[in-house]
C-alpha cells in the first residue's frame, strides 16, 4: 500500500486558499516530504469556491489524490461540497459546522477556533487558516520546533509573528483535545523545492540567458509574466513588457530577436491562436523565438481556469505555410524547466520557433522538483564571423543554418522580410529562388532531425519488457505514473515529450512489440493516438480520455487501466 | 560610402509618388550620415505590407519588412532591444489605420522612440483600389461600388490625442519638404509621425485635388502648444496645410524601460 496523505483546503476566492495550500506544501517540502499541490478556482476574484489540495508522501508522488485525509474548511460550504471526498479516519477542521453536516460527519468534525483567534491576536481574517496549519502540525505529529523555524521564513513578508501565534493556538488546541491521526507518514528525506511549472519554465529561460519576456495576460500562462516581471530586479538585463495584445507581443518579440536579444513570449492557446500569422513569419524569416503555450479547456473562451490537452494538433499544425518547428510538451515542473532552457537554446541553434506546450496543470500545479540551473549552458547558435558588404542573412549552407548578424554592425546590412526572399533578404517571386529558400529551410529540418538522437524526446518508465504499453504526454504523466502504483500487472509506460519533430524511430521501437497499447489523454479526439498512427502506422488498442476540464484522479485511472488490461 | 541602392528592381507604377518618397528618404539619411548625426549601420527601416512596403527592398540599409499592420510593435521591439539604433518605419493607410490601428495608437501612447512615415494614398492600392479608413465618404471602388458609407479618420489629431510627440504632414511630390520633415522626425527623440500625402496615380489620382490646396504653415507655428495645435488640426479647412505641427519632448518608452 502506498503511504500518501492528502489535505484539502476550501474557501471563497479572497480567503487565501491558494496561499494556504502553498504554505502547507512548502512546509512539507522543507520537512523532506515529496509533495504535489493542486489548485482549482472558478474565473472570478471574490466569492465562488476555491480549493487547494496537497498530497504528500515519503516517496515520489506524481500528482494529488481526490480522496482527503484532512479537510480544512474556511467556510461551511466547503464542508458540504467536499464531505463525500473523505477517506476513512478523515478529519474536518472548520470554525463551525452546519447541523446536518455535523450529524453526517460525526467524530470526523473538529471545530477549531480559526476566526475568533485571528480577531483575538489582531490578525486579518485571511490569516485564520494559520490556526488550521498548527492543528494539522499536531495531527500529523510534525516536529513543532522545526515547523516554526520553517514558517518564520515562509511567512517572511506576511507578518510572521501574528501567523506563528495563530499556528501555536491551533497546535495547542489539538494537543489539549489530544487528537492525532492514525495514518502516519514516515519522515521524508527529499531536498527538493516545491515549484510550479510556469515558474520552473521561466527559470529555465533565465538559465539560458533570456533578455526579454513579452506577454499579454491569459490564464494559465499569466504567472510566467508575473514571475519574470518580479525577476527584473535580480536580472538587470531582463526586460518584461505587457503590450496591448497578443499580436503586439509576438511582433515586438520578432523585433527584439532581429536586434539580437533572446526573447520568449507566452499565452494560453486562445492567445496563441491570435498570433498565428506572426508565428508563421518567425518560421519563414528564421527568427529564434520561444512561445509558451498553455492549454485550457476550449473551444473559444471555454472553461478558462481549468485544464485540457485538446490543442496538440493546433500546436503542430498552427499557421500557414511549411517550415520546421520544435514543440516540447513537458509533463511536470522539472521538465518545464528543461523546456524553457533547452527551448531557448534550440531556438537560437536552429533559428526557428520553439513551442513549450503546457497546460493548466503543468503550469499552475506545484510539485517537489530538482531544478539545476548549473547544468544549463547558453547556446548562441551560428553567428556571422566574416562581416562585410556581401553578408546575406539567408546564405545557403549545407546544414540549412545561415550565420546570424544583427543591425548595428559596421559595414553590414541585415535584411529580414516576411516575403519570400533571396540570400540577401530581398523579395523574390520567381520560381527558382522561391524553391531554393524552401529547400534551405527544410535542409535545416534535416539537421534538426539529427537532434532527436541527442534529446530525451520520449521517456520510458515501468517494466520495459511488459507486453502492455501505456502512452501519454504532458500533464497526464502525473496521474499515469501515480496510477501505476495500483495496477495489478506490470506495464510499460511511454511519455512523449517532443511532439514535433516526432521521434518516429524511438516511438516505433518502443511500441512495436507491445500486444496492447493504451493511450491516456485529456481530450475528446485522442489526438496523440492519431499522431502515433500518422507517424508510425501503429494503432492504439484503447483510449482513456477525459474532457471535462478536470484532471485525472490516479485511483480512478488505475481502475480503468486494470479493467482494460483484463479485456 | 553606401550609395543606398540595392539590386532590387523598383516595381511601383511608373510615375508613382512613392518614388519621390524614396528619393526624399535617401537624401534625408545621406545628409544625416554626412553630417555625422547618424551612422549607416545604426539605421533600421521597417515597413508593413502594401505598395509602401516595397521601399525596404530599395534602400541598402538594415531592414525589417513586417506583416500587414504589424510594423510598429516590431519597431518598438527593435528599439527596446538596442536603443542605439534609429528605427524608421513606413506604413500605408490600410496598413496603419485599418489592420494595425491598435498598434498605432498604443505606440504613440507609450511614446516609443520610433519614426513612422505614412504613405497616405487613401486607397488600398496593391489589392487594386478598395476603400481604406482614410478614403472620403462616398468613395467608389470595387468593394464599395455604390460609394463608401463610412466617415474617414483624420490622422494627425488622432495621433496628437494618442500621445505622439512629433507630428508633420508633407506632400510626396515636394521632395525638399518631405526630406526636411523626415530629418526633423528622425532627429526628434520620441514617437514621430509624418503623414505624407501620396496620390495613387492608378486607383485614386488626387493630384488635381491637392494641387491648389496644399500650403505651408508658417515657421513660427506654435508647435509646443497642444491645445492650439489640436484646434488648428480639427478646424474646418478647405485647404491642406503641410509642415511640422507638433514637437515636444517627453520621456520615451525605451529610455524608461532601461532607466
Amino acid at each position: 500500500m502506498v503511504d500518501i496523505f492528502t489535505i484539502g483546503i476550501g474557501g471563497q476566492a479572497g480567503d487565501g486558499v491558494k496561499e494556504a495550500g502553498g504554505t502547507i506544501g512548502t512546509l512539507l517540502a522543507k520537512l523532506g516530504y515529496e509533495v504535489f499541490v493542486s489548485f482549482a478556482n472558478p474565473s472570478l476574484i471574490k466569492g465562488g469556491h476555491n480549493f487547494a489540495r496537497v498530497s504528500f508522501s515519503r516517496e515520489k508522488i506524481w500528482c494529488d489524490y481526490n480522496k482527503l485525509d484532512v479537510l480544512i474548511a474556511l467556510n461551511e460550504k466547503s464542508v458540504t461540497l467536499h464531505k463525500n471526498e473523505l477517506n476513512q479516519n478523515a478529519i474536518v477542521f472548520a470554525d463551525s459546522f452546519d447541523l446536518a453536516d455535523l450529524d453526517e460527519l460525526g467524530t470526523k468534525a473538529v471545530a477549531i477556533p480559526m476566526s475568533v483567534s485571528a480577531t483575538a491576536v489582531g490578525a486579518p481574517m485571511i490569516a485564520r487558516n494559520s490556526v488550521a496549519l498548527g492543528a494539522l502540525g499536531y495531527l500529523l505529529d510534525l516536529d513543532f520546533k522545526k515547523m516554526s523555524e520553517i514558517l518564520q521564513v515562509v511567512f517572511e513578508n506576511k507578518k510572521p509573528e501574528l501567523n506563528i501565534k495563530l499556528v501555536d493556538i491551533g497546535f495547542e488546541f489539538l494537543e489539549k483535545i489530544g487528537l492525532s491521526h492514525p495514518k502516519k507518514i514516515e519522515q521524508g528525506k527529499s531536498e527538493k523545492e516545491l515549484i510550479d511549472g510556469n515558474t520552473a519554465f521561466a527559470r529555465g529561460l533565465l538559465a539560458a540567458g533570456l533578455d526579454f519576456y513579452i506577454s499579454y495576460p491569459m490564464t494559465p500562462s499569466t504567472s510566467i509574466l508575473h514571475f519574470l516581471a518580479g525577476e527584473q530586479k535580480n536580472y538587470p538585463h531582463l526586460k518584461v513588457i505587457q503590450p496591448e495584445n497578443e499580436l503586439a507581443a509576438i511582433n515586438m518579440a520578432l523585433g527584439v530577436v532581429y536586434a539580437g536579444k533572446r526573447v520568449a513570449i507566452g499565452s494560453a492557446t486562445g492567445g496563441f491562436a491570435l498570433m498565428q500569422e506572426a508565428f508563421s513569419f518567425s518560421g519563414g524569416a528564421e527568427l529564434p523565438l520561444v512561445v509558451a503555450v498553455s492549454q485550457r479547456q476550449a473551444p473559444a473562451t471555454g472553461v478558462p481556469t481549468f485544464s485540457s490537452q485538446a490543442d496538440l494538433r493546433l500546436a503542430i499544425h498552427s499557421v500557414h505555410g511549411e517550415f520546421p518547428r520544435i514543440i516540447i510538451a513537458p509533463g511536470d515542473s522539472e521538465e518545464a524547466f528543461l523546456a524553457g532552457a533547452n527551448g531557448l537554446n534550440l531556438a537560437w541553434q536552429y533559428q526557428t520557433p520553439v513551442i513549450a506546450l503546457m497546460d493548466k496543470i503543468v503550469s499552475e500545479h506545484s510539485t517537489t522538483s530538482l531544478i539545476n540551473t548549473d547544468q544549463i549552458k547558453i547556446e548562441t547558435g551560428k553567428l556571422a564571423e566574416k562581416i562585410g558588404p556581401d553578408y546575406g542573412r539567408y546564405a545557403i549552407t549545407a546544414d540549412g543554418i545561415s550565420p546570424m548578424a544583427f543591425p548595428g554592425t559596421p559595414d553590414m546590412v541585415v535584411k529580414i522580410t516576411s516575403y519570400e526572399h533571396d540570400e540577401a533578404g530581398i523579395t523574390v517571386e520567381e520560381a527558382e529562388p522561391v524553391k531554393a529558400m524552401v529547400d534551405k529551410r527544410f535542409a535545416k529540418a534535416e539537421t534538426l532531425a539529427s537532434e532527436l538522437d541527442r534529446q530525451e524526446t520520449i521517456k520510458i518508465y515501468g517494466d520495459k519488457n511488459a507486453d502492455t504499453a501505456i502512452v501519454f504526454w504532458g500533464s497526464t504523466k502525473g496521474p499515469v505514473l501515480e496510477a501505476v502504483k495500483y495496477l495489478d500487472r506490470p506495464v510499460k509506460l511511454m511519455q512523449i515529450i517532443w511532439v514535433e519533430p516526432f521521434d518516429t524511430k524511438k516511438v516505433t521501437a518502443e511500441l512495436a512489440s507491445a500486444k496492447k497499447i493504451i493511450n491516456v489523454e485529456g481530450n475528446h479526439n485522442a489526438q496523440m493516438a492519431s499522431l502515433i498512427r500518422e507517424k508510425t502506422g501503429l494503432e492504439v488498442s484503447a483510449n482513456i480520455l477525459k474532457y471535462d476540464s478536470r484532471p485525472f484522479d490516479p485511483l480512478d485511472l488505475a481502475q480503468k487501466i486494470n479493467i482494460l488490461c483484463h479485456e | 560610402m553606401n550609395n543606398l541602392a540595392t539590386k532590387a528592381k523598383i516595381t511601383w507604377c511608373p510615375g508613382c509618388p512613392n518614388s519621390a518618397i524614396l528619393v526624399a528618404f535617401r537624401q534625408a539619411i545621406s545628409e544625416l550620415v554626412e553630417t555625422e548625426k547618424l551612422k549607416f549601420e545604426n539605421i533600421v527601416i521597417s515597413a508593413g505590407i502594401g505598395c509602401h512596403g516595397k521601399i525596404t527592398d530599395y534602400v541598402n540599409v538594415n531592414s525589417f519588412t513586417s506583416l500587414h499592420g504589424r510594423a510598429l510593435p516590431v519597431m518598438t521591439g527593435i528599439k527596446c532591444a538596442n536603443p542605439k539604433l534609429t528605427v524608421v518605419g513606413f506604413s500605408g493607410d490600410g496598413d496603419s489605420f485599418a489592420e494595425g490601428i491598435g498598434h498605432l495608437v498604443h505606440t504613440a501612447r507609450r511614446n516609443s522612440d520610433i519614426k513612422v512615415f505614412l504613405h497616405a494614398n487613401q486607397v488600398f492600392a496593391l489589392t487594386t483600389g478598395q476603400t481604406t479608413p482614410l478614403s472620403p465618404k462616398g468613395y467608389r471602388s470595387k468593394s464599395t461600388p455604390f460609394g463608401s458609407i463610412e466617415e474617414p479618420f483624420t490622422p494627425l489629431p488622432m495621433l496628437l490625442e494618442s500621445g505622439a510627440t512629433f507630428l508633420a504632414r508633407t506632400y510626396a511630390e515636394d521632395i525638399a519638404g518631405t526630406k526636411k520633415a523626415m530629418i526633423a522626425a528622425i532627429t526628434h527623440k520620441g514617437f514621430s509621425f509624418v503623414e505624407i500625402i501620396q496620390p495613387c496615380i492608378t486607383f485614386f489620382d488626387t493630384r488635381e485635388y491637392f494641387k491648389d490646396r496644399i500650403y505651408s504653415i508658417p515657421e513660427n507655428f506654435p508647435v509646443q502648444d497642444k491645445k492650439t495645435v489640436l484646434e488648428f488640426l480639427t478646424a474646418p479647412n478647405e485647404k491642406t496645410p503641410v509642415g511640422i505641427f507638433y514637437n515636444v519632448e517627453k520621456p520615451t518608452f525605451e529610455e524608461q524601460l532601461w532607466s
